[in-house]
């Protein structure tokens, strides 16, 4: 799994935002398109395509798009 | 006996029901509640260890408890033949997948439509086509508000599962009318069951929903339970078709 890959898919639930935006070090809850409804896009798409559960608890504790993807790759 | 001459439109005394679903949450409510209310109950779910559980919380009596997984149709078919006849049943198994609409894909639409509505109305069938239901019967689906009267994010699967129920109802009321066999569901809002424990919503988001609610709480499982006694009773018994609903307000804002 590539870091690059995952910030694409990351972005791809975004319909607004520019792709600039997107880096491993965004935090992603400042973003203005940002809402509960991404969230759990992001969960659907992180288990459709990465086959990992990630749990909407979880996913409270991370606020960069780096660390998401380190905590799929565990 | 005495229990004859008590005015009790409500009981459920001389009732033999089969319950689904009754290893957990709702059914389990339902089952132990149809026990207390007279009921001889004849429980079924996959795991055995559960429902086990659910047979020791029953008051004593004639009980029986069966394992089947409901997707199965030969076990379908050999649970059908095993049971007894019966005076209604309670269709309470289900699953529930929190998916926005853009991630659906066949396969998880097709498990979904397996369990919540093919299951239970071939099971009704099996039974049906096997004599296992006795005049005057009731049957019971647990559906839910969603896919009623209305739906939830991440919950389009879910509800066209439940609105199909709602709709074979109708056709199933007015061709085993004749029989007199009576066919309802019960609509709830959120019960506190751990049907939410694949945690796709986080607490504070489950705290924010509650408060949605006029009466400010979900529902318990016993509420469920006592909306599908009454549809079993003979104090329902002019009611085929309906939908009860049990949501503590939701569907009124
Ligand atoms: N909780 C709510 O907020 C809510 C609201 C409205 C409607 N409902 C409906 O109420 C019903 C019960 O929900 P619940 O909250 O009590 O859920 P639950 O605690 O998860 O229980 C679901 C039950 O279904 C059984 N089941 C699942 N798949 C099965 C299969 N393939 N074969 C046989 N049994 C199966 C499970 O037993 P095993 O795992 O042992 O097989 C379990 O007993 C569902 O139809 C649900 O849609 C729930």
């Amino acid at each position: 799994m590539e870091l690059n890959d995952f910030i694409k898919d990351f972005a791809d639930q975004f319909d607004e935002t520019d792709f600039s935006e997107f880096a491993a070090e965004t935090k992603f809850r400042e973003l203005e398109e940002w809402s509960s409804l991404t969230g759990l896009a992001l969960l659907n798409m992180i288990k459709a395509k990465y086959k990992i559960h990630v749990t909407a608890e979880q996913l409270l504790k991370i606020s960069t798009i780096g660390e998401l993807f380190n905590f799929i790759q565990q | 006996m005495i229990s004859e001459q008590v005015y009790a439109p409500f009981s459920l005394c001389n009732k033999k029901i089969l319950v689904t679903g009754a290893s957990s949450g709702i059914g389990r409510a339902v089952a132990i509640e149809c026990s207390k209310n007279g009921a001889t109950v004849i429980l079924t779910a996959r795991d055995k260890a559960r429902l086990e559980q659910t047979y020791n919380s029953l008051t004593a009596g004639d009980h029986a408890s069966y394992c089947a997984d409901l997707t199965d149709e030969s076990e379908v078919q050999s649970l059908a033949g095993q049971v007894p006849q019966v005076d209604g049943i309670v269709h309470c198994a289900g699953i529930m997948e929190t998916l926005l609409f853009q991630f659906v894909k066949k396969e998880q639409l097709q498990q979904i439509m397996e369990v919540n509505f093919l299951s239970p109305v071939l099971l009704t069938q099996h039974l049906l086509e096997q004599k296992k239901l006795r005049k005057n019967s009731s049957i019971v689906f647990i559906s839910s508000i969603a896919g009623v009267t209305c739906s939830g994010i991440g919950n389009s699967m879910y509800s066209a599962s439940k609105g199909a129920i709602n709709g074979i109802i109708k056709g199933m009321a007015l061709d085993l009318a004749p029989k007199n066999i009576r066919v309802n569901s019960v609509i709830p809002g959120m019960i506190e069951t751990g049907f939410f424990k694949e945690g796709l919503i986080s607490e504070s988001q489950v705290a924010e929903d509650k408060n949605r609610y006029p009466l400010k709480r979900y529902g318990k499982p016993e509420e469920v339970a006592f909306a599908a006694i009454y549809l079993l009773s003979d104090a329902a018994g002019w009611v085929t078709g309906s939908n009860l609903l049990i949501d503590g307000g939701y569907t009124l804002l």
